[in-house]
């Protein structure tokens, strides 16, 4: 479903990203850890087209992304969950949703079908977080972390991507509420959204996912199921705090 | 003239031209909020629209609330156009270049008007002629009366494309988060080009309806501009709300300050206000300060 080629992507005259490779084939849920500056969200947004890679390939569905704006790669199926949420301030609950769908309500009358998806779509995000209906009017960011959390991954789910992408959902959030994300997140994956996750909770990362790939200075250094990845004693040294 | 009806004449007269401000002001922030950029094109806009309506006016035999309406069609295509032909191309658009070419824009504009459309002074009779209307003692142009109405009835229209449409969330969406809005399909190109459209759009029916009572000529476009910007900085760079209150507070003030000071001070008026804004609270009014992101 995707499959990453030799990816090389960076800031400027900075190389981030080397010769990086990995797949997430359909239905699976496939995380990324590493430490602080790895490059995972340099990952993130080069897959989601906010950052044009250097060289290399991206090919989802038989399609090339690596050289799409945004924009365009979100209308191939694809959906970033940004680190640090990024709801838009300004506007409610709802609005958030609605500006999810943004493609298939604007430019209007394409036809009346679309519309009821949307509603469609509502709902079962509402059914997902029912914290947000109870808030829908509130401006988001008024909301807590774990709602602003939970309404950026609502808002991705309104693209009605087939990847999801996540960029540290558990960041500065209690554990508590971690849990909760991570369980709509394996929710999510049943409901055959294929997932790619890039944290750096390792722990609950390997424990959600079924495989894994470690990722330190730009480089993929280790692949594997997550359940070999949880018993490899460098792993556990690194990541998991053993 | 007793004081009560001088003091009710002035503030008529303020709250005229400070509407005027406001729409100008509109502009000015809905360009700011979508590319963080100052357009010195949006004064030239207010004078065109004035223009195309005096030169539509004098062409054909149409009334006049006809031709503005014309003249505003006309106004919003220049705007939305200019942004295509001069904005669009740049490849890293950053604010600066942006207010950088809107000079040149602002200069081209005022070029073609005045080849255009010649050098003379141009106006024509308001919306209900030239009848004056006494309200509670004091005479008002019935211009005025309609300026306040058609101001009042674009806030509001403003107001709910932002608040209720899917374009205008969009663009405020896109105002907030940027990055965030083009994960979701907002291409941050469009929403300029729409921001252009809006802003030329209210500078023109800001110039349209003064015209009766102020003429204009090709080089309006400059003061108007300058007003219309130091109405947006006292009310908020980037907030609607803020144009409404800084262009009506200014027009009030300078009204106010032509009647019992001199009318030789009016002009100054928006620079000391832009001046103490600038020191004393650079958000403007009712502004928040801009928290910049890590
Ligand atoms: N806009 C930028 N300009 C220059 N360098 C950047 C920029 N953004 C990130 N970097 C650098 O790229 C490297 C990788 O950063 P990245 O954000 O991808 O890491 P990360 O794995 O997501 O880390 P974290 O777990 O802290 O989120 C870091 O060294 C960082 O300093
Ligand atoms: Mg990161």
């Amino acid at each position: 479903m995707l499959e990453v080629m030799g990816l090389n992507a960076g800031y400027g005259e900075i190389q981030i990203l080397r010769d990086l490779s990995l797949t997430v084939e359909p239905g699976e849920c496939v995380c990324l850890v590493g430490a602080n500056g790895a490059g995972k969200t340099t990952l993130m947004r080069s897959l989601s087209g906010l950052l044009r890679p250097v060289g290399g390939s991206i090919r989802f569905d038989g399609q090339e992304l690596a050289r799409l704006s945004a924009h365009d790669v979100v209308t191939r199926g694809v959906a970033l969950v940004p680190e640090g949420r990024r709801v838009f301030g300004p506007l409610t609950v709802r609005d958030n949703l609605e500006m999810g769908a943004f493609r298939h309500l604007w430019p209007p009358n394409k036809e009346k079908g679309r519309h009821d998806g949307f509603g469609r779509d509502l709902e079962f995000v509402l059914t997902l977080f029912p914290r947000l209906r109870e808030r829908l009017q509130q401006p988001a960011g008024t909301l807590s972390g774990g709602e602003q959390q939970m309404l950026a991954i609502g808002r991705a789910l309104m693209t009605r991507p087939k990847l999801l992408l996540l960029d540290e959902p558990s960041m500065g959030l209690a554990p508590l509420v971690v849990k909760e994300i991570f369980a709509t997140i394996r929710a999510l994956n049943a409901e055959g959204i294929a997932i790619l996750l890039a944290e750096q909770n390792a722990r609950m990362a390997l424990r959600t996912a079924s495989r894994g790939y470690v990722i330190a200075e730009g480089r993929i250094v280790n692949s594997a199921d997550t359940a070999a990845l949880q018993r490899d004693p460098a792993v556990q040294e690194a990541y998991l705090g053993f | 003239m007793d004081n009560a009806s001088t003091v009710l004449q002035l503030l008529f007269s303020g709250i005229g031209t400070g509407s005027i401000y406001a729409l100008v002001a509109v502009g000015f922030n809905v360009i700011f909020k979508s590319t963080d950029a100052i357009n010195f094109s949006q004064g030239e806009w207010v004078m065109m629209g004035g223009m195309v309506a005096a030169a539509t006016v004098t062409a054909s035999s149409s009334p006049v609330w006809l031709a503005c309406l014309f003249a505003v069609l006309v106004v919003t295509a220049v705007g939305l156009v200019s942004e295509r032909l001069v904005i669009l191309p740049i490849a890293k658009p950053t604010p600066l270049l942006i207010t950088l070419i809107s000079i040149g824009l602002a200069i081209c504009t005022k070029s073609a008007v005045m080849l255009t459309l010649g050098k003379n002074p141009a106006g024509y009779p308001g919306f209900a002629g030239d009848a004056l209307v006494t309200v509670a003692g004091a005479t008002v142009h019935s211009q005025t009366l309609w300026i306040l109405v058609i101001t009042a009835a674009f806030m509001v229209l403003a107001h709910l494309f932002f608040e209720k449409t899917v374009l205008g969330k969009a663009l405020r969406a896109a105002a907030a988060d940027r990055d965030a809005a083009a994960l979701v399909g907002i291409k941050a190109r469009s929403t300029v080009m729409w921001s252009f459209a809006i802003a030329a759009m209210a500078g023109a029916i800001a110039g349209t309806i003064i015209t009766p009572l102020t003429l204009t000529s090709y080089d309006a476009g400059t003061m108007l501009g300058f007003k219309g910007f130091s109405a947006a900085m006292l009310g908020g760079l980037g907030n609607l709300y803020g144009s409404l209150l800084g262009g009506l507070l200014l027009g009030v003030l300078e009204a106010f300050a032509s009647g019992y000071i001199s009318s030789h001070f009016k002009d100054a008026i928006a620079f000391v206000v832009l001046l103490l804004i600038l020191f004393w609270r650079p958000v403007g009014l009712i502004g928040k300060p801009v928290v910049e992101k890590v």
